[in-house]
């Protein structure tokens, strides 16, 4: 294409790692094209090889494993493959500029932020000290920095996780470059902070024509910010197109099961996820033909063949032998039917569990100078109550360092409550010693967040399951345990071979079903869901959301449900509670909650979730929520939410509201409503 | 024969007739006050006694901490940017010989060398710096090189695996994502996180030099606090004693002291108080 807007081109990609297992073919023929000025977005599942396209276009591959053998990357018709290492260096920071994913550690920590933000205007600019300092405030105030001057001598830890992300986004724009890379700029954010910074890049790729690649696996961010997509599976592009073929109109099979895999906000609650069943194929040694193949619903002979990249509406391509037929409607219609969210009747009267007035307060030693200190108290849960029936789902949502993940563990009683009480069925647990507790244990379980670390690498498998059986006396002897752990294999979805395995020898998923077959094993009534899914890429996802659905409904379970996603809680659970700085702000019906807010914080966290879908997107009006979320070590006074809440008033500052029932099961503690 | 009285005369001159308490405090009184009272070989202050001889330890010392610095971080630093090239292969092969090679072993062949070379042998008495700097320094280079290699190759070794952690961190990439002089993301970006771990070892090798340097000492006939140690030891000298281990003890405790204060200087988290 002589296309003199396009601003790069990525032809014919080939990346390899030579490792000591084998050759990884980590890209293997992309080719897309970034014109000025656009945001273009490349989705897909963990591994595929997004992150290492990119690193490549910069000439960052992890040397010397890494390497481009094969392709072309034509930079304002520059191939930057054949410049020198010199010449590259040049070009970096200059006229491309890349984002990482982790602000926490992409920022140095033994530097200032100034001199961090001040390098590539000495290098690249030659400026000045004086002037380099004048462009290095203005391009904080330009991120949303306040008080810039004094910021910049200070170091990256005295920033939180949203402002070091402003900070690399003002390292990115400080030599105007013409096109900047961001591997998942938002992924360890939380969603308020998340809409404020893509608004912000978006804004200013507006404002100063800089075009921007975007990595994201999150198809909400895609659908509201992205003018074109690409989908890539395997180190191949399997579908690209406008944001609107791709979302409305997918004609890769992976890229339709991704659209509909994703729970939403939108739509009514469907009882079950569509899934992508299986995992993606390993780079090591990919198998022939289609590599969506073994997880494809409609594969059939042809497929034995290498798909190319074909056109099949203007501008809109995909890479499945059987993209015509879809593009017609001939397969992939048939929706699912989407049977709306069936309510579980809680049995009246009679709650599992039921939390009244929980406090927890950790004394925290802040230094302040080598010999000083202050002692000092977080506030993670205060003064928080609900209760949830025998087989019902409850949702904890809220940003992180509100106290959630210590709810969970309160109930656990991993920790002791300050104050309050943890009844379960009708016996206060919170102040039991251990010996009382230990029957109780077997009943509440947990599913952790990381499956990596919660898993003994040293044990295989059926040891793990085994363990709890044979310490709490489940079954009788190892036999019987054996026979057991194949069962509860079987029941998450693994299978019984599997038990010979270590932790290691499985995927991310595979690890999270074993931790929920441990969790099973215990036979608890309640299990608590400490983020089961985040960690987890979104087909993946959808799997163990219905396997959850799936137990819960043939073992009568009771979860609480802990997450920041609101899409996934809303779509798991029936009543949902929103906390903010360890109090809970509102407590409602799920469905209720999401068609009908009453709290301002839960508006804004709405607002800020983006549905995957580029139409409804475009005719959202961007509402973000300003300002950081305050240290829970001095939470504002009165009501906690005010420092960032549109209705405050001095009220608000001045008293602490009351959860109050609004409306019949629906609770608020809001002065204003 | 010795009389009772005799003994009990001996006892009350050492004060072995108080209460333990009482000895303890005389003696932690004694401590704070710099009076460790007398040698009971000598008979001289167990201060002066130490005084000479630490003067000497501290010089080696010193000087063997600037030598292994100096070959330490450049060394590890090469060898960890030329990861798994020849240039590294050499470097640890170095290092490997430095840490295996014992420090006395390596001060004997150093005598010869200069022996047979030079046909110089090391002089039998100490030339204080501020008598005659030459002589002094032409004395005590040899054992500081001696102790040094070992020294810098456990310096160097632990310079190569931080900078090599270092150089895996996002800011790295970070940094060459900036278009900064790949020099100038060693030096300023790399180094100053990598030198953390390289201080403390550091620290922890000087304070060890201090009375950890025995063997070399004898065998360059160095009277230094080792050989006093030593001496103390064989004969019983247990007020000596008591004072060279608490020298010790102190040394250790100032030199981590020391390193705490770098840290502050070179990391900021500390400094500032972080999460
Ligand atoms: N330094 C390396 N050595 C060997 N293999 C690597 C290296 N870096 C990446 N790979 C492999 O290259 C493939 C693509 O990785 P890449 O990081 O691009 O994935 P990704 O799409 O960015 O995934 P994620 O969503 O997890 O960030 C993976 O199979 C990965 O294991
Ligand atoms: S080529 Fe065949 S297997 Fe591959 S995505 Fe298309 S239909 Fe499925
Ligand atoms: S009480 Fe006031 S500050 Fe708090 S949420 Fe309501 S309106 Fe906002
Ligand atoms: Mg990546």
């Amino acid at each position: 294409m002589s296309d003199s807007n396009v601003l790069l081109s990525v032809e014919d990609l080939h990346v390899h790692f030579v490792t000591s297992r084998g050759v990884v073919r980590a890209v293997e023929g992309v080719s897309y094209q970034v014109r000025r000025g656009e945001v273009l977005a490349i989705v897909g599942e963990s591994g595929c090889g997004k992150s290492v396209s990119s690193l490549a276009i910069m000439r960052l591959l992890a040397k010397p494993a890494g390497r481009v053998v094969h392709g072309k990357i034509m930079f304002e018709g520059v191939n930057l493959l054949d410049l020198t290492d010199e010449e590259m260096r040049e070009r970096r920071g200059r006229d491309i500029s890349m984002i990482f994913q982790e602000p926490m550690t992409s920022l140095n920590p033994v530097l200032p932020i100034g001199l961090q933000i001040m390098e590539p205007l000495f290098i690249h600019l030659k400026m000045t000290e004086e002037q380099a300092r004048a462009r290095a405030v203005e391009l904080l105030s330009l991120v949303g920095i306040t008080d810039p001057e004094r910021r910049l001598d200070q170091y990256p830890h005295q920033f939180s996780g949203g402002m070091r992300q402003r900070v690399m986004i003002a390292i990115g724009l400080a030599c105007n470059p013409k096109l900047i890379i961001a591997d998942e700029p938002t992924t360890a954010l939380d969603v308020t902070i998340q809409a404020q910074i893509l608004e912000l890049m978006k804004e200013l790729s507006r404002k100063l024509n800089i075009a921007l690649v975007i990595i994201t696996h999150n198809l909400g961010v895609v659908a509201r910010y992205a003018d074109r997509v690409n989908v890539m599976y395997a180190a191949r592009v399997v579908e690209k197109g406008t944001a609107d073929d791709v979302f409305l109109r997918p004609r890769h099979p992976y890229a339709m099961g991704l659209m509909r895999s994703v729970p939403r906000l939108d739509r009514p609650r469907g009882a079950k996820l569509e899934t992508i069943e299986g995992l993606p194929p390993n780079l090591l040694d990919p198998p022939k033909g289609c590599r969506f193949a073994a997880r494809c619903q409609f594969r059939a002979d042809i497929c034995a063949q290498d798909p190319a990249l074909e056109e099949i509406e203007p501008g809109h391509l995909s890479a499945c032998l059987r993209a015509k037929e879809i593009a017609a409607g001939e397969i992939g219609r048939e929706q699912t039917v989407i049977e709306a969210g069936g309510k579980r009747e809680g049995r009246a009267g009679e709650k599992l569990l039921s939390v009244t007035g929980l406090k927890k307060f950790f004394e925290v030693t802040r230094k302040t100078g080598t010999f000083s200190s202050v002692k000092s108290e977080v506030r993670a849960v205060n003064d928080v109550s609900f209760d949830i029936s025998p087989g019902e789902t409850l949702g904890l949502v809220g940003e992180s360092g509100c106290g959630k993940t210590t709810v969970g563990r309160l109930i656990l009683r991993l920790e002791t409550p300050t104050e309050g009480a943890i009844k379960f069925k009708g016996q206060d647990i919170s102040k039991l010693g251990a010996a009382e507790l230990r029957p109780i244990r077997r009943k509440i379980q947990v599913i952790f967040q990381d499956p990596y670390s919660s898993l003994n690498p040293r044990m295989t498998i059926g040891q793990i399951i085994a363990e709890p059986l044979l310490v709490y006396k489940i079954v009788p002897d190892a036999a019987a345990a054996k026979k057991r752990v194949a069962e509860l294999l079987e029941a998450v979805g693994l299978f019984a071979y599997m038990a010979e395995r270590y932790p290691h020898e499985m995927s991310g998923g595979q690890r999270q079903r074993v931790g929920i077959a441990r969790a099973l094993a215990m036979e608890p009534e309640c299990i608590v869901c400490d983020e089961p899914v985040s960690a987890l890429d979104v087909s993946i996802q959808g799997q163990i959301i219905n396997l959850l659905e799936n137990l819960q409904k043939r073992l009568g379970l009771t979860y609480l449900f802990i997450a920041h996603d609101l899409a996934v809680v809303r779509h798991i659970s029936d009543r949902v509670a929103v906390m903010y700085l360890g109090r809970m702000m509102e407590l409602a019906d799920g469905d209720a909650l999401y068609a009908e807010p009453l709290h301002p914080y839960t508006k804004a966290l709405l607002d800020a979730a983006p549905i995957p879908d580029p139409s409804i997107e475009k005719s959202r009006a961007a509402r973000t929520l300003g300002g950081e979320i305050p240290s829970p070590l001095r939470p504002p006074s009165g009501c906690v939410f005010h420092t960032r809440c549109l209705l405050a008033d001095d009220a608000c500052k001045a008293t602490i509201p009351e959860i109050r029932e609004v409306k019949p099961g629906h609770l608020v503690a809001c002065l204003k409503v | 024969m010795v009389t009772q009285e005799t003994i009990d005369a001996e006892r009350a001159r050492l004060g072995l007739d108080r209460p333990l308490g009482v000895q303890f405090a005389d003696w932690m009184v004694g401590l704070v006050t710099l009076d460790l009272g007398k040698s009971m070989w000598t008979d001289r202050p167990v201060t002066e006694e130490i005084g000479l001889r630490l003067e000497l330890t501290m010089q080696v010392a010193i000087m063997a901490t600037i030598f292994a610095v100096l070959i330490a971080i450049p060394l590890g630093t090469i060898s960890a940017l030329f990861k798994d090239t020849w240039v590294d292969y050499a470097v640890r092969l170095i290092t490997i010989a430095g840490l295996a090679v014992p420090s006395f072993w390596l001060g004997m062949i150093i005598i010869l060398a200069l022996l047979y070379w030079f046909n110089w042998l090391p002089p039998i008495t100490y030339t204080p710096i501020y008598v005659d700097p030459v002589a002094n320094i032409s004395q005590l280079i040899w054992p500081a090189l001696a102790v040094g290699y070992r020294y810098s190759a456990v310096v160097a070794r632990m310079v190569r695996s931080s900078i090599v952690e270092v150089m895996k961190e996002d800011y790295i990439r970070t940094a060459r994502a900036k278009g900064v002089f790949e020099k100038l993301v060693v030096a300023r970006h790399a180094m100053r996180n990598a030198l953390l771990p390289a201080i403390t070892v550091i620290g922890l090798e000087f304070a060890f030099l201090i009375g950890g340097l025995v063997v070399t000492e004898q065998v360059f006939n160095l009277n230094g606090l080792g050989k006093l140690f030593v001496q103390a030891v064989s004969r019983n000298d247990f007020t000596l004693i008591q004072a060279i281990v608490m020298l010790i003890a102190v040394v250790f405790i100032v030199t981590n002291l020391i390193v705490d204060l770098l840290y502050a200087l070179f990391d900021p988290r500390i400094r500032l108080g972080g999460k």
